[in-house]
């Protein structure tokens, strides 16, 4: 590679010959909405949620009169839960009613299509030989299916949430939930589960965060910039390139 | 047999005021207050005392030691007066074929008409070759003597989730009642459970005629609606953050919340913070030990005791879910950091690749 003069000159020139991008829409607004928000929810629901595994010792009374941070701390666990859930229930929605990006398809791998892409995307991020070309412009396969075994864990953590707050609430909502109690053994194992789970959502927002710092790197088109303006940006071939027209169809 | 309570307390030598008396401790344990007393009296008067057989099966009996301890002995002594226990192992004076005689007579004459209270939980492994009584395995004990009975009530842990017997590796397959009769059944978990309790339900089940209401997992709600952590007196501590770090520091000393110490308070369903034990002297949490959850299924395997979270399995004592989730998550972010430094290394490449192509491209 070194006798390819370009290599020599990489970190001398500005960049390249110019191409050809087009702007597409990709993230609706309700997605982003949907993303930052749940953001915001599962960040507070994973330190309150720590924090009520293993309270602080913040004590600066002596008397329990005089404080109340951790029935604050519950609160916004809670508070934030039900925020979390509603979120989830509308993204679910617009997994119905969103554009092409957003549908539910996109999170199963079931064409073959998407898994040869699964394949792909594994050469590009864990292997690392296959640096560059082309990814989905939404989600890429391995993404959305990864997102879709979160959404399990939403659910389980839903549902196992509810039912350890059912406990101490006349809501008809948690009630449903009162079920997975003796299913599960006692509160005591709920409390196990639910906790356990917790560690998921560090390790998932760890490597998701990389990998679309990652990504914006390796595909070059605002992967990063597009949760805030839902624009991306589509490589469009030069004409007599053999593979413009099929790359026009994706991008519609 | 044939009398009434009332007829049979007359031949015992008790006034009409002291059967009133009864009525009315007795319509208070069963939940309908005072006023209820005239509806108990005329129930007592009418009503023919309840044959009762008490089963014992894989227990320690610390559940029959418990019911003696009620706190109001009238109640007690009239309870065990009023009804006819006709065969307990622990109690009776009969022995050998005496014993069985009873219990099948009993059976026999008061079809569909005897209470049966079961304490410990039935082996069936092995053919339940684990507990035999009179050469008769548990569970065929249980299911003849549940076949006809009006009602049956599981005392404790053991009859109404195995307790310690099906702690893992449960070697005897001990099995609660209410898996092995197609009856409904009264479960009254605790290891033991509360005096006061277990004669509240009984007498329930005398005066009314009825079972209580039960919940989800057959218990009743009047006991076993709420978590011992909702009527604590040390939740204000809780709510405050004030936590007992460790059994001998000064919050220790000041009452503050058990909590962090495996208190399982806020899991486990039962009386015991209102009703408490000993004629209402203390209970666990009052006495500066943290609730093990001994009314819980599968308390013993939720260990150790004083550990907020269980242990992880497989992992030794020490790892709960919170240590192995910070290794995860450690390796995770090591992970990450490889990544990004091999990402960097290769980066000169990618770019001329990526300019090359281009290049080609334009």
């Amino acid at each position: 590679m070194s006798t390819n003069p370009v290599v020599r000159d990489v970190f001398k020139t500005n960049g390249s010959a110019p191409v050809e991008y087009r702007r597409v829409y990709v993230w609706e607004l309700p997605v982003r909405a949907y993303h930052w928000i749940n953001a915001i929810a599962l960040t507070l629901l994973c330190v309150t949620g720590y924090l009520i595994g293993h309270p602080l010792r913040i004590s600066y009374s002596q008397e329990a009169y005089q404080q109340y941070w951790f029935g604050w701390t519950r609160f916004i666990h809670f508070a934030a839960a039900y925020v979390y859930v509603f979120n989830f229930g509308m993204r679910i929605y617009w997994g119905f009613v969103g554009n092409k990006y957003a549908v539910w398809k996109t999170f199963l791998p079931l064409t073959r299509k998407q898994q040869e892409e699964i394949v792909d995307v594994i050469k590009t991020d864990v292997l690392q030989v296959k640096m560059h070309g082309e990814i989905s412009t939404g989600h890429n396969s391995l993404a959305a299916f990864i997102y879709f075994l979160t959404f399990l864990v939403f659910c389980f953590q839903t549902i196992t949430g509810f039912a350890l707050y059912s406990g101490m609430s006349d809501a008809w909502l948690p009630h449903l939930f009162r079920w997975v109690v003796p299913l599960m053994g006692g509160e005591f194992a709920v409390r196990f589960w639910h906790h356990l789970f917790l560690w998921f959502f560090v390790m998932f927002v760890i490597v998701h965060i990389y990998l679309s710092f990652y990504h914006d790197y390796i595909e070059g088109r605002g992967t990063v910039s597009s949760i805030i303006g839902g624009w991306k940006f589509d490589r469009v071939k030069g004409a007599g390139n053999q593979g413009a027209k099929e790359q026009g169809d994706k991008t519609v | 047999m044939g009398d009434s309570i009332w007829q049979s307390m007359q031949k015992k030598g008790y006034s009409r005021r002291e059967f009133l008396e009864f009525c009315t401790a007795a319509a208070v344990a069963a939940g309908l207050g005072k006023a209820g007393a005239a509806q108990v009296a005329s129930v007592f008067e009418k009503k023919e005392k309840p044959a009762v057989v008490w089963m014992h099966f894989q227990e320690c009996t610390c559940c029959s030691e418990s019911f003696i301890r009620a706190s109001h002995p009238i109640v007690v002594d009239a309870l065990l007066d009023v009804m006819s226990l006709n065969y307990t192992e622990t109690l009776m004076a009969a022995a050998g074929f005496q014993a069985e005689k009873s219990l099948d007579d009993t059976i026999k004459n008061n079809k569909g008409k005897y209470i049966v209270l079961v304490e410990g939980a039935v082996p069936t492994k092995d053919g339940g070759v684990y507990c035999m009584v009179g050469g008769k395995t548990a569970e065929a004990i249980l299911q003849t003597v549940a076949a006809d009975a009006a009602a049956i009530i599981a005392w404790g842990s053991c009859a109404s989730n195995g307790c310690v017997q099906a702690a893992k590796p449960n070697p005897t397959g001990a099995t609660p009642i209410a898996k092995l009769v197609d009856k409904p059944v009264i479960n009254v978990p605790g290891c033991p459970p509360i005096a006061d309790v277990m004669m509240a339900v009984v007498t329930h089940l005398l005066v009314l005629g009825q079972t209580p209401e039960l919940d989800d997992q057959g218990r009743p709600r009047e006991f076993y609606g709420r978590r011992v952590h909702d009527t604590c007196y040390r939740r204000p501590n809780y709510d405050a953050g004030l936590f007992v770090e460790s059994w001998d520091d000064e919050n220790a000393r000041k009452g503050y919340c058990l909590y962090k110490m495996g208190c399982r308070g806020p899991v486990t369903y039962n009386a015991c913070s209102v009703v408490r034990w000993n004629e209402g002297t203390s209970y666990p949490i009052q006495s500066g030990h943290g609730c093990i959850g001994c009314s819980e299924a599968g308390f013993w395997d939720n260990g150790p005791f004083y550990q907020h979270l269980p242990s992880f399995p497989g992992f030794g004592v020490e790892s709960t879910a919170d240590t192995i989730g910070t290794a995860v998550g450690v390796a995770t972010l090591a992970g990450v950091a490889a990544h990004a430094v091999v990402t960097n290394i290769r980066k000169r490449s990618v770019i001329a690749e990526v300019h090359a192509e281009d290049e080609k491209e334009s």
